[in-house]
């Protein structure tokens, strides 16, 4: 058997991809719940119902929905170019502590509401940058591998944030608890729903894609980052400094990560504390892979995670399987998407 | 001063330092494996997560320890068979791959951990394996203890360093699997079959990854819960490079990191006024530091990361 | 003779494209056969199928009188076949004994027996006279060197059929010549060899019999000493195609000047104190043997590097900033050595390729913002004026064959109306049809006024296009000789670093100048 590339790789199948993949992942994760002794059917169904049947469900769906946008952005700009940004959750938990940082200003807390959300996002975005800098830094000065170092930091970001929460930034009125003081109420985005948790973020995300998209599709920079993700050899030959591409990719994937960070604190939780993150950051890759490094696509592939995410809550309440058939499946995902694009770009020939 | 003294003249400090180090060798010596054909193995943090629970999960439902250490390493295989299908016979993206195998097999875990056990508000135990303090050798002062008193699987890890030392460097098959890692047109073009070699190394890399996670419940500890293996497997990753992709430089690094891991443990309770975080970053950090001493002098294998498709034009 | 090999009926087709169609060949023992024909013709196809790479999808390969089981090479090793890859199948890690005692010996013994191997190894490089040393790693050593360990990798496993993909491919002259010796005595002691080639000189002077593969088809076959190289020229090619003439043209002002021009690097790849003038309307050669600075050379004058030392001089103007958007704004079209690897980018489409290097530039911009319509239209114009064959705008470029290719890059350089070319390697790899072309458009911008500076591996190739050629020895550069005065033989010794000739040629040829003036 061998795989033969395909020279015309068609758009049909290219779309189709994730729809088969999440096909098949559910198919994977049907098994597993038939196992636990349930009905897959009825199980989806109960999933499909949490996350979509009543107004609350919706609404929540759409604030876990926010956060992974962000997060599945900043992979898919960084996968691009090739630089492997796998420290999502460490830049998330940067820039939700610069939130609460910035928010202990007082005279930060003074401002009007516009500009204080506008300086706290900013500040989110740029804490996620420096801490994407560092390991890129690394790589450009002394050819360390980016990947390794991403991960580790993530383990000492979140210590980090544990630190200061737990040393300068603490909540004294917080009974014990680790958690940040609260940020000011000018720092708060204000709610697109009545009576729920869905925030302004949304729209930031949203934005953030389409912004995103242009960037990669009409930008002399867009281009010479695509260029040294693809072949850095021939981008500069070509004159794209790689360098250079390279800060300005992980200043916007940081920053997004960042800012997903900043958005979940001032939108959500109002603190930050060492469960902000469901581990938006590694979501944020699945997504990223989903959209097949799509920037428009990464808002589909955070809508399906969110549904699974808040669906999979309340399936398991009803149906007693844990809930952590949504981390399954959309893992799983992953791995059926890496097959699903394999295949749109080769024949399987005997 | 006296205080470090005494925690560096402490048997206990010191045996600690074969007990951190055993789920380090195992990891390392897996991704070595796998590294030394080709294949970057970014599952590995998963497969731990995976091997332990599955070793806990076995002994906990009346299996041997043993048992649950072969069950573990034949979980870790299978993964290593996922990983490996997909990127060597389909050459797919090792980076992306390796953590969806991340974290597909770590959300399995817990997915299969909860199913086992609903509803436990602390996690439900086992008995570990005991110190086998081996006859004789044991009864050395100081030495005997630090190394003649522990646990079977942590004389298994060293056991599997010299075996592996000697079975890439002193054999045809090891010879083979390195020119698969350096070069695989050339082992092609001495009849060697390269994407066999890499699926194997890797099946067994992944089974040692999966056997350091089972080393966690079974020995270290006697229980499985969540986020256990807290970045063990990418801190073996690293190690694979400071040892450059070595055997006997692998056992070096897992036992230096386990010595600064177990010191800093100890540092903690007799400093005052430094926050314990910065002690436990203090892992991480230095992973990173031994990434930068070693980044460009370490020879890489040079098909690192390069699929081979036979016959692609 | 005993009849040791016979390919019988041999086609391969990868999708539509037929590889190879209904090929038959046999080898005798004792003998040398040269399998001639151009790049794209089938021959590495042919030679992959005998050594089990590749499976043909009709005939049979007999070895001995024995068919060979399709797809196995371990079985075309034990049958006694042996192949030196053009692309050394070594590993530069490894040692010259490993490399050689790889997967020679049955995978679960329990241990290596490395004295036996070492002592067989050196048995035979005395008897072959391939003198290397086995505990040398294989990056320490010289392409010649690796050539030698390739030969003996087959060697070591019994081979008694030798086959070679372009072994002189990469080797200078002189090893090129040792390396005929040592497979004439191989063949006088009983090997039967093939060797694959697509240079002429070579296959008359070391071959007893030719095969001639056109698209992938024997179209001939004769004995070395009952043909001539005119007529394995046409039959390789299969008409007469004619490289176009250098017509004569007066050089004019000094375009670009290098003083002491130095770069530090590692082994062959630094320039050391180079000096010289390219004038407008004039063609100088910089011939060399690869990996003597010439790709540095390039490089420089290409943006890629800035010099350690010395200068370079664009009309008269140090340059002071080497990078690519300020050499190509002051005049200078870059074609690349190596036309995938550095000329193009195949997952991006064609427009993008064609406007990447320019895409600073006012036409293809603006703050930042690319002007898709200008970037494309550009495009199209490349694709019709310069005959780009299967390329669309939008299309991905990985497809394009190399003529192709070369055709676009020609075309996106050309365009933009350099006053100087660097034009590296330019026809490595093409057919002699396309190599035509490339000439063509070389000449072309010369005759307009352009300044070219043509860096190449191919003797021919640089005494066709030249009016002064240097070689390039060890990061040195020769003084250059006056292309009139320039034989095979002269630049031969100029590759070999010795100059004496080619000074007293530039002595005579300055003091003429300063004559006429």
């Amino acid at each position: 058997m061998r795989f033969e590339r395909r020279d015309h790789p068609s758009r049909g199948l290219t779309l189709l991809a994730p729809l088969g993949a999440i096909l098949a992942a559910l198919l994977g994760a049907g098994v597993l719940i038939a196992i636990a002794g349930a009905n897959p059917l009825e199980a989806y169904g109960l999933i499909l119902k949490g996350a979509l049947g009543s107004r609350l469900g919706f609404s929540e769906m759409l604030t876990r929905a926010t956060p992974l946008i962000l997060t599945g952005l900043a992979a898919a700009v960084a996968f691009r170019a090739r630089l492997w940004n796998i420290g999502g959750e460490g830049q998330f938990y940067m820039g939700a502590l610069a939130v609460a940082a910035f928010g202990m200003i007082p005279a930060i807390a003074g401002l009007p509401a516009p500009l204080a959300i506008l300086l706290c996002l900013i500040a989110g975005a740029v804490a996620g940058m420096v801490l994407l800098l560092l390991p890129l830094g690394l790589r450009l000065k002394f050819g360390v591998d980016e990947v390794v170092t991403t991960l580790l930091l993530n383990f000492v970001a979140v210590l980090f944030v544990s630190l200061m929460i737990e040393g300068a930034m603490k909540d004294p009125l917080a009974f014990g608890w680790p958690q940040s003081v609260p940020v000011p109420d000018s720092a708060v985005l204000p709610k697109l729903m009545e009576r729920t948790r869905l925030h302004a973020g949304l729209v930031i995300a949203v934005v953030m894609a389409v912004a995103v998209w242009w960037i990669q599709s009409r930008t002399v920079f867009g281009m010479r980052a695509r260029a040294a993700g693809l072949n850095p050899r021939a981008a500069s030959f070509a004159g794209v400094p790689l360098g250079r591409t390279l800060i300005v990719v992980a200043c916007l994937s940081g920053g997004m990560a960042g800012l997903a960070g900043a958005i979940e604190v001032m939108g959500v939780k109002g603190y930050v504390s060492t469960d902000l993150s469901p581990s938006y950051g590694y979501s944020g890759i699945i997504i990223a892979m989903l959209a097949n490094l799509n920037p428009l696509g990464v808002i589909a592939a955070a809508l399906f995670s969110a549904v699974m995410f808040v669906g999979a809550d309340s399936m398991s309440r009803a149906l007693g399987i844990p809930s952590y058939i949504a981390d399954v499946t959309v893992a799983l995902s992953l791995l059926t998407m890496l097959v699903a694009i394999f295949l749109t770009q080769y024949r399987i020939r005997k | 001063m006296s205080t470090l003294l005494d925690i560096l003249s402490s048997i206990g400090m010191w045996e600690a330092v074969l007990r951190i180090a055993t789920p380090l060798i195992f990891g390392t010596l897996g991704v070595l494996l796998c590294e030394r054909v080709g294949v970057l193995n970014l599952g590995i943090e998963g497969i731990m997560t995976f091997g332990a629970m599955v070793g806990w999960l076995t002994v906990y439902s009346g299996g041997d320890l043993w048992t649950g250490m072969l069950a573990a390493a034949a979980a870790g295989a299978l993964f290593g068979l996922l990983h490996a299908m997909m990127t060597v016979p389909l050459g797919l993206s090792q980076h992306v791959t390796g953590l969806g195998i991340t974290l597909f097999a770590s959300s399995l875990s817990y997915y299969i951990f909860r199913l086992a056990v609903p509803t436990a508000s602390s996690p439900p135990t086992v008995t570990p394996f005991k110190p086998l303090p081996i006859p004789g050798l044991s009864e050395i002062p100081f030495v005997g203890p630090v190394l003649f008193s522990q646990t079977p699987p942590t004389y298994l890890a060293l056991a599997l360093v010299a075996l592996l030392a000697f079975g890439l460097y002193r054999t045809p098959l090891g010879l083979a699997l390195r020119m698969t890692g350096e070069n695989p047109h050339a082992a092609d073009a001495q009849g060697l079959d390269p994407i066999g070699l890499r699926i194997g190394a890797i099946m067994a890399g992944s089974a040692l990854m999966a056997m350091g996670g089972a080393f966690l419940t079974l020995a270290a500890f006697n229980s499985f819960f969540p986020t256990m293996i807290q970045g063990r497997g990418w801190i073996c990753v690293a190690l694979v490079v400071f040892a450059s992709w070595r055997p006997q430089r692998a056992l070096l690094g897992a036992l230096l990191f386990a010595f600064f891991d177990a010191f800093q443990l100890r540092l903690q309770t007799v400093v005052d006024g430094v926050p314990y975080q910065l002690f436990l970053m203090l892992p991480y950090l230095l992973s990173i530091l031994a990434l930068i001493l070693m980044a460009r002098r370490a020879r890489v294998p040079q098909a690192l990361m390069q699929p081979y498709r036979r016959g692609e034009r | 003779m005993t009849r040791v090999l016979e390919l019988d009926g041999i086609t391969k087709r990868f999708g539509a494209v037929t590889a190879n169609e209904d090929v038959s060949l046999h080898l005798d023992r004792g003998e040398i056969v040269a399998l001639l024909g151009e790049n794209g013709a089938g021959k590495t196809t042919l030679m992959s199928i005998l050594f089990g790479h590749y499976t043909a999808d009709e005939g049979t390969v007999k070895v001995e009188g024995a068919e060979l089981p399709p797809g196995k090479s371990r079985a075309a090793i034990k049958a006694g076949v042996g192949m030196v890859h053009q692309h050394f199948a070594l590993a530069p890690n490894l040692t010259v004994l490993d490399n050689v005692m790889t997967g020679t010996e049955s995978l679960w013994k329990l241990r290596s027996d490395r004295r036996a191997g070492r002592k067989r190894l050196v048995e035979l490089s005395e008897r072959f006279g391939l003198k290397v040393d086995p505990d040398a790693r294989v990056s320490e050593l010289s392409v010649g060197e690796c050539q030698r360990v390739e030969i003996l990798k087959a060697l070591y496993n019994d081979a008694r059929i030798l086959i070679l993909d372009e072994p002189t491919a990469v080797l200078t002259a002189q090893e090129a010549e040792g390396l005929f010796a040592t497979l004439k005595d191989m063949a006088a002691k009983g090997l039967s060899l093939i060797f694959i080639s697509h240079k002429l000189g070579e296959v008359m002077s070391a071959s007893d019999r030719v095969v001639v593969l056109r698209r992938g088809k024997v179209v001939a076959e004769r004995r070395t000493s009952e043909t001539s190289k005119e007529e394995l020229a046409e039959l390789m090619v299969g008409r007469a195609v004619k490289r176009p003439e250098r017509p004569p043209a007066t050089p004019g002002a000094v375009l670009l000047e290098a003083v002491d021009l130095s770069l530090g690097g590692r082994g062959g790849a630094s320039l050391k104190s180079v000096n010289f003038r390219l004038h407008a309307n004039e063609t100088l050669g910089v011939i060399g043997v690869s990996g003597n600075g010439q790709t540095t050379l390039a490089g420089v004058v290409s943006g890629l590097h800035a010099p350690d030392g010395g200068a370079l001089l664009v009309e008269g103007h140090e340059v002071d900033r080497f990078d690519v958007p300020h050499a190509i704004a002051s005049g200078i079209g870059r074609i690349p050595e190596d036309r995938n690897a550095e000329g193009s980018i195949g997952d991006m489409a064609t427009w993008e390729n064609a406007v990447l290097e320019r895409i600073w530039a006012p036409e293809f911009s603006r703050g930042g913002v690319v002007k898709r319509a200008a970037a494309r239209a550009e495009t199209q114009g490349i694709i019709d004026t310069y005959d780009v064959r299967g390329a669309t705008v939008d299309g991905r470029i990985r497809l394009l064959s190399g003529g192709n290719m070369q055709k676009l890059i020609l075309g996106r350089v050309l365009n933009a109306g350099p006053k100087i070319l660097v034009a590296a390697q330019p026809s490595r790899g093409l057919d002699e049809g396309a190599i035509a072309g490339v000439h063509e458009r070389l000449l072309e911008a010369r005759g307009r006024g352009a300044g070219v500076l043509l860096i190449s591996e191919d003797l021919d190739e640089v005494m066709a296009l030249s009016d002064r050629i240097c070689a390039i020895v060890n990061g040195r550069l020769s003084p250059a000789i006056p292309a009139e005065k320039a034989n095979s033989q002269l630049l031969g010794l100029m590759m070999a670093g010795d100059w004496s000739a080619a000074e007293q040629i530039e002595a005579g040829t300055a003091r003429g100048t300063a004559d006429a003036l």
